[in-house]
């Protein structure tokens, strides 16, 4: 068999509300044997319903998908039987020890208890859960259950494995381990795997990939030779004495440039033609080699998406507003000593430190459970500190909490709008609760619709909005009320990469207006758009400075250029050999 | 590395065991669960409590106030007789406003009063006039007061007349008997009717929940993608939560006959069958709910609505089905614990009578059947 996975112009659709999504619209591919396959696109461009329709688990609308030369809808048991399917949040029954986690899945699968302890020591090899088979499955930590739902789907060898999104929230190191052993099972096993990702920087891994967008395929092919299309098209660009936000803001949206990127300390240029950017003063411009991320960026702006990307590459925040108390020149705007905060015997954060100055762009970077959202929550007074001292805008959180509110923004993680509310009525409730009223409502009102480009959808249902809409919408509602200082909590998970974009460039108007931004990111790339970066792992900080600086901490003679991922795994590692 | 055996191979021969590792993986999520503990076990233990000690719908010891305004023998032989009865716990007081104070306050339910020409009156043909106020507001408690004065004053009537050598002169007379509950406890007749609610909970509302629970965590949607049916999935739930309802059935039964002492007069075999059959209604009552919400707030709103309010209001339980208005009686046909709750009443408080529990139970396998097969037939194994 040369194909293992077949799709035939595959169409699926779902009511949402009053809205018919289509999910997918017309795909038609085919998977090797033998190899990792990238399913690659931003979130809602499809992907799980494909995987949910290669495993049996939905009907299609239209078309067909065979996996193994089975239709998975008329012979699902079948496909069932033959394939592996780790969903995006694997349901591991968290009242279950890792072991019998494992048993259940080997009954469901039909293991026979004679192949069983030599299948076990092999994945708890792979795995590294050996240690800790007896443990209720609850009390792991997210890497290491994400390894053992791997396991429970590995527990009878399948012929083709689906991974749905494995390393979305995954610290980099448990990330690392993951792709360790998908490389391990597809050269040491044979196995066939489709894996589906919105990090693009996986993509490089994969032998093949399928780039998904909006339930069509916009391309599928060797991601290297994907990326060779755009040979002599990227540049680093620098603006000696100049930071790279600016030169960055004077790039984006100039002719001829398709994307402008912060990349450390130059500006990651990608052009529609192979020749530099036209037109630049001062600014030293030498040839980059192109990565995966330009050639999809490329592809998507291709398919009509340039409005947006004309609008980001403009000065978004030019309609300009104050923040409270700007014009202040005193140092520190948050000051943090000694922080921490207990759940229990749990210390979710442990002690930290740091201070950020008027207008600067700070990022908290860590996996999910690093303490970043607790630490935000204690910083906007929602939750108080078991200890240390906190205080934000000149305020102390302990006795002034809620003037403190006052004075910032907070943009919590899931965008918590009110979904039967209409976009206007979310603006107007945010804008009241923070005490605005009359002329100054109406002309705040004005400003958050034009400024976010949601005056065409000021009536529609919040809840009824794309994703992209919504993060827009829930920073406007943080906006409202001019506040001083913004907290953005993981604002971009799940949002495509050029949404992305157009949300890094309003921050960066923010910036350039004296609003303080803290930012908690997982996405190690966009740790390098702020000008100061705390990295933290289990509630302590174990590095703090400019992006730069963090990445010279792991440079060594094999390493000398390395990522923003190497030194975060780079600190991590050096943090359990010497426990501080 | 396993055997490749065909994938038909697996279907046929792991129907056994994917069943085993199923029901295994209940057992262990109940233990653990301390949720489904507390709802199997603890709220049994505090409804039967609440219920046996707390809730009751007998008049004992119930205050009223006597006033007697010109004290004489008569009237103190009168009252004697109420301060006799267990009923009351009469609360001599000397006149009317201190009385209807005491009832104002909620102190006293009803008020008794003889005038001052009670003993005068009493020896005149046309008699003498005894007044009883109640407190209208509990409407139970006042008819309750009424009719035990009334009671009591017939009694203390007739003894008065024997005393004297003569036989009180009625044209009618009332014999009473009462059979089945011959000490008229409310207790007797609503502790078993808890083992109704109890399975109720159980089979309904806790299976609706931890089905819900499933897609809630994503682990259905990882079970379905194994070779495993939903046919296999729902008897790994049925089998479980089967036999965590038995156990709160024989909690209830054994709490209700050793620790409340209501007589068991049936056969504790028939009681036992016909639990299982009402258990298997509820089961299917609660996996039939679990089919159309996926969540667990919605699942357990629907269950408490469509099933346990049901079933404490509507079964008999605790008000006569009779007693209900015509249209209200009708909806209670649909209500399953009502079939239950006539044949444990039955079983406890009568006996086996097979012309109360053969059609009650044949009612409870029809809808048991009804229910089973929605279930079955709705749960397939798709995500849409």
């Amino acid at each position: 068999m040369d194909r293992i996975l077949v799709a035939d112009s595959l169409a699926k659709s779902f009511q949402v509300g009053k809205r018919r999504v289509v999910a997918l619209d017309g795909v038609s591919l085919a998977i090797r044997p033998g190899a990792v396959t990238g399913l690659i696109g931003p979130d809602g461009a499809g992907k799980t319903t494909f995987m949910r329709l290669a495993a049996g688990l939905l009907v299609p609308d239209g078309g067909r998908i065979e996996v193994l030369g089975l239709d998975t809808t008329r012979n699902s048991l079948q496909v069932q039987a033959a394939l592996g399917y780790m969903p995006q949040r694997f349901g591991l029954y968290e009242d279950l020890t890792v072991q019998e986690n494992l048993d259940l899945y080997a009954d469901l699968q039909g293991v026979p208890r004679s192949e069983r302890p030599a299948r076990y020591a092999e994945l708890m090899h792979m795995t590294g859960l050996a240690p800790f088979s007896g443990r209720l499955s609850g009390r792991l930590s997210g890497g290491m259950k994400q390894k053992l739902g791997l396991a429970c789907t590995l527990v009878r060898a399948p012929r083709l494995l689906l991974l749905d999104e494995p390393t979305v929230g995954v610290d980099p190191v448990s990330r690392r381990e993951l792709w360790a052993i998908v490389d391990r099972l597809v050269c040491g096993e044979g196995m066939s795997v489709l894996l589906s990702t919105a990090y693009l920087d996986e993509a490089e891994r994969c032998a093949e990939v399928i780039l998904l967008h909006e339930g069509r395929v916009l391309d599928q092919g060797d991601p290297a030779a994907m990326s060779a299309r755009l040979a002599g098209r990227t540049w680093a660009v620098t603006g000696p004495g100049r930071r790279p936000r600016q030169v960055q803001a004077e790039l984006a949206g100039r002719p001829g440039v398709v994307d402008a990127l912060v990349q450390g300390e130059h500006v990651r240029v990608v052009t529609e033609a192979a020749e530099p950017p036209v037109g630049l003063d001062g600014l030293e411009v030498r040839a980059t080699p192109p990565r995966f991320e330009d050639c999809f960026v490329d592809l998507l702006r291709c398919r009509g998406r340039t409005d947006h990307a004309a609008r980001a590459g403009g000065n978004p925040v030019d309609r300009a507003w104050t923040p409270a108390g700007a014009g202040r020149t005193e140092g520190a705007v948050i000051e943090v000593r000694g922080l921490e905060r207990r759940f229990g015997e749990f210390k979710a954060v442990a002690g930290i430190a740091f201070s950020i100055r008027r207008g600067e762009i700070f990022g908290l970077l860590g996996a999910n459970g690093a303490g970043k959202t607790t630490t935000f929550r204690m910083l906007c007074g929602l939750l108080p500190a078991s200890a240390g001292h906190l205080e934000v805008a000149g305020l102390d959180l302990r006795h002034a909490a809620a003037a403190a509110r006052g004075r910032i923004g907070y943009m919590s993680q899931k965008f918590s709008l009110y979904g039967n509310l209409s976009v206007a009525q979310n603006l107007d409730f945010f804008a009241r609760v923070y005490g605005l009223a009359g002329a100054a409502l109406r002309k705040r009102l004005d400003w958050a619709l034009a400024e976010f480009d949601l005056a065409g959808h000021a009536e529609q249902l919040s809840g009824d909005l794309p994703l992209g809409y919504k993060q827009r919408l829930a920073m406007a509602c943080a906006l409202m009320h001019r506040p001083e200082i913004i907290f953005l909590d993981e604002p971009t998970s799940g949002v495509d990469p050029l949404a992305r974009r157009e949300f890094w460039q309003r921050i960066n108007g923010l910036a350039r207006q004296g609003v303080t931004v803290l930012v908690t990111t997982h996405f190690m790339e966009e740790a390098e758009y702020c000008d100061r970066l705390a990295i933290m792992a289990a509630g302590r900080i174990l590095a703090l400075a400019e992006p730069a600086a963090i990445k010279a901490m792991a440079r060594s003679p094999e390493h000398p250029e390395p990522s923003m991922e190497d030194a975060f795994i780079r600190l991590v590692e050096d943090t359990v050999e010497a426990p501080a | 590395m396993s055997t490749r055996g065909g994938p038909d191979i697996r279907l046929r021969g792991g129907q056994a065991m994917r069943l085993r590792g199923l029901i295994r993986k209940e057992f262990l999520q109940i233990v653990r669960d301390p949720s489904s503990i507390a709802i199997a076990f603890l709220m049994p233990f505090f409804l039967l409590l609440l219920f046996g000690y707390g809730v009751s719908l007998d008049a004992d010891r119930v205050p009223i106030a006597l006033v007697a305004e010109a004290p004489s023998p008569d009237s103190a032989d009168f009252m004697a007789a109420l301060q006799g009865s267990h009923s009351f716990a009469p609360r001599v007081m000397a006149s009317m406003p201190e009385a209807e104070e005491a009832l104002l306050k909620g102190e006293v339910h009803g008020i008794v009063r003889l005038r001052a020409d009670f003993p005068r009156r009493l020896r005149l043909p046309e008699g003498a006039p005894v007044q009883v106020i109640v407190n209208g507001v509990d409407a139970n408690t006042a008819r309750l007061v009424l009719g035990y004065v009334e009671g009591a004053w017939g009694n203390w009537l007739a003894a008065r007349a024997a005393g004297q050598g003569q036989e009180l002169k009625l044209p009618v007379a009332l014999q009473t008997r009462i059979w089945f509950n011959s000490e008229v406890k409310s207790r007797n007749y609503l502790v078993p009717g808890l083992v109704a609610i109890i399975m109720t909970l159980i089979g309904a509302l806790l299976t609706a929940l931890v089905m819900a629970r499933e897609w809630e965590r994503g682990t259905m949607e990882a079970l379905m993608v194994t070779p495993v049916s939903m046919t296999e999935v729902l008897l790994g739930k049925l089998v479980a939560y089967f036999t965590l309802g038995t156990g709160g059935m024989l909690l209830t039964v054994g709490l209700a006959v050793w620790l409340f002492e209501v007589p068991l007069r049936g056969s504790f075999w028939v009681l036992w069958m016909c639990a299982s059959l009402f258990l298997l209604a509820a089961l299917g009552m609660g996996l039939t709910i679990s089919t159309l919400a996926r969540s667990q707030f919605v699942a357990g709103q629907i269950a408490l609505i469509a099933t346990f309010l049901p079933a404490f209001l509507l079964s008999g339980f605790i008000f006569d089905i009779g007693s209900m208005p015509a249209g209200v009686q009708v909806i209670t046909q649909a209500i399953v614990a009502r079939y239950f709750v006539a044949i444990v009443q039955t079983l406890f408080l009568a006996g086996d009578v097979w012309s109360v529990i053969v059609p009650n139970a044949l009612a409870l396998t029809v809808l048991a059947a009804i229910f089973l097969t929605i279930t079955w037939k709705k749960s397939r194994k798709r995500l849409d």
